[in-house]
């Protein structure tokens, strides 16, 4: 970015206030509206780094959050109680899926699987009818979070 | 009965071991519901047109100690609300002083099977009525007296005491005439995805009964135990109350109870029960 550009949206944030200068520091993050999924595949890293697994680990136990464990057993986690049964299990998908087909299954799973998928489409502004207020445009995970979440998930290998 | 997706009993027992899941969880899927020793229909041949085969109560899939607390009148917590309804039952209301009871008389004939057929058809009002707005039509014949809200300690505790009266009796709503419209509009509730999740009613209780989603054995969403004794909710609840709890889940704003959608939704469940005793009060976790 040239000194000239910096300034420039340094002037506009000034002008909108918060949430723009909020996106200005983050420009580089792909908004929910703008994600490609093309062949079960969504290319580009969402925050354009790659994600920290750690992180992805707790995200996706975390009820409030990934709450995956709600649907799918994952041998990983065997130190948390109640793995749920409505999705397969986890253990070696890091060998059966990529990481850009990982990352198209979180962001919305219905364009990896199909409609009729139970599985929530975790970075998609397609989401269903009457969504309470508090959850009102938002996605369940933020950029950051998706790209933790596939970052763990590729390191769920066959032993 | 297990609708477990390409898993096979091995892999989920194994499963089960590795992550230590308690036998809490899991009950036995056969046993029958003998209350006070009169056999419930619990497992029965959907009717005609069902997208299930097979129609089973909510109390198959709880635990072993849940499903104890419903075979014994004297267990089951809900019979503290069961005798303030009987209690209500006789106890004159509004300027006139006249209790139920004293145009309906004994309640064990008068009530019988009325819980059986809701939501039904209401001639006068021109209308489909819950069991809770036959209630309070009927409170309104008595100059004075007040309706009761849809979730209050005398609503829940009437409505336990009236569903009683059918208790074993087969769930048998009709669902054509004027009723018709209410049954498409509630089977398409049922299918309408909803809420952040983005989920229908079917993801979970018709495609996934059978299957654990996290801590809980998911059933096919029956409405024959209700009001229900929650042990989560320290005790009863509304049929109404049970679909906004799983709107809440999903992240759906919930409609209100009593509204249109959720009594058009109550006669399509009741319907998708078709032939389950009724087990007012049932006990669920
Ligand atoms: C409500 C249920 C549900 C939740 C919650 C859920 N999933 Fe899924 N998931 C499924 C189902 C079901 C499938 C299988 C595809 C299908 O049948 O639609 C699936 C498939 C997958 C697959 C492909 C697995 C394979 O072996 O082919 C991955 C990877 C995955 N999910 C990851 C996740 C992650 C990560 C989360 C949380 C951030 C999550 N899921 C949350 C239901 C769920
Ligand atoms: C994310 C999964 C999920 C969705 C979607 C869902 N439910 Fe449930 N529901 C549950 C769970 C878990 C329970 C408690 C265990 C059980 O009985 O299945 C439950 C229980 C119920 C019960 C009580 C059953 C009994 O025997 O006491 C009813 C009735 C019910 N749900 C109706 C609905 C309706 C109506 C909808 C749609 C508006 C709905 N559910 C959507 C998960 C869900």
């Amino acid at each position: 970015m040239t000194k000239g550009a910096r300034l420039w949206s340094a002037a506009f944030a000034t002008c909108l206030a918060g949430t723009f200068s909020v996106s200005a520091l983050h420009a580089e993050t792909i908004a929910p509206t703008a994600v490609e999924i093309v062949d079960m595949e969504a290319k580009s890293s969402l925050t354009g780094k790659t994600g920290d697994p750690i992180a992805g680990r707790d995200t996706f136990a975390d009820r409030k959050k990934g709450n995956c464990l709600a649907c799918h057993a994952n041998a990983d986690l065997a130190e948390l109680l109640f793995h749920g049964e409505v999705g397969p299990e986890l253990d070696g998908v890091g060998d059966r899926w990529s990481t850009e087909q990982l990352r198209a299954i979180v962001i919305n799973s219905k364009q990896v699987f199909g409609d009729q998928t139970i599985m929530p489409g975790f970075y998609t502004p397609a989401l269903g009818a009457r969504i309470a207020d508090k959850f009102t445009d938002k996605t369940i995970l933020s950029a950051q979070e998706v790209e933790d979440v596939v970052a763990y998930l590729l390191t769920l290998k066959e032993n | 009965m297990t609708k477990n997706t390409g898993r096979s009993a091995a892999a989920i027992l194994a499963t089960g071991l590795i992550i230590g899941m308690s036998s809490q969880a899991v009950a036995d899927e056969n046993a029958e519901l003998i209350v006070e020793g009169e056999q419930l229909v619990t497992k029965v041949a959907a009717p005609e047109g069902h997208p299930l085969d097979e129609l089973f109560s909510g109390w198959r899939f709880r635990s072993d100690e849940t499903q104890a607390l419903q075979t014994d009148d004297f267990e089951n917590p809900a019979f503290a609300a069961v005798d303030y309804g009987a209690e209500l039952w006789e106890t004159g209301a509004g300027t006139s002083g006249k209790s139920c009871a004293s145009c309906h008389g004994d309640a064990s004939e008068s009530m019988k099977g009325l819980r059986a057929s809701m939501p039904k058809w209401h001639e006068g009002e021109n209308t489909l009525m819950t069991l809770e707005d036959h209630i309070n039509w009927s409170q309104k014949e008595h100059p004075g007296a007040d309706p009761w809200k849809w979730e209050s300690a005398e609503m829940l505790a009437m409505t336990a005491f009236l569903g009683l009266q059918s208790r074993g009796m087969p769930v048998n709503v009709k669902i054509d005439g004027p009723a018709e419209d209410w049954f498409n509009k509630g089977r398409e509730l049922y299918y309408t995805r909803v809420g952040q999740l983005d989920m229908s009613c079917s993801n979970c209780h018709e495609d996934n009964y059978g299957n654990m989603i996290r801590a809980d054995h998911l059933s096919q969403g029956q409405i024959n135990g209700f009001p229900t004794y929650r042990l989560k909710w320290q005790g009863l609840g509304s049929t109404h109350r049970r679909f906004k709890g799983c709107m809440d889940n999903i992240r759906a704003t919930p409609f209100k109870r009593g509204s249109d959608e959720f009594t058009s939704l109550e006669l399509y469940l009741a319907w998708r029960g078709s032939g389950l005793s009724v087990e007012t009060p049932a006990v669920r976790q």
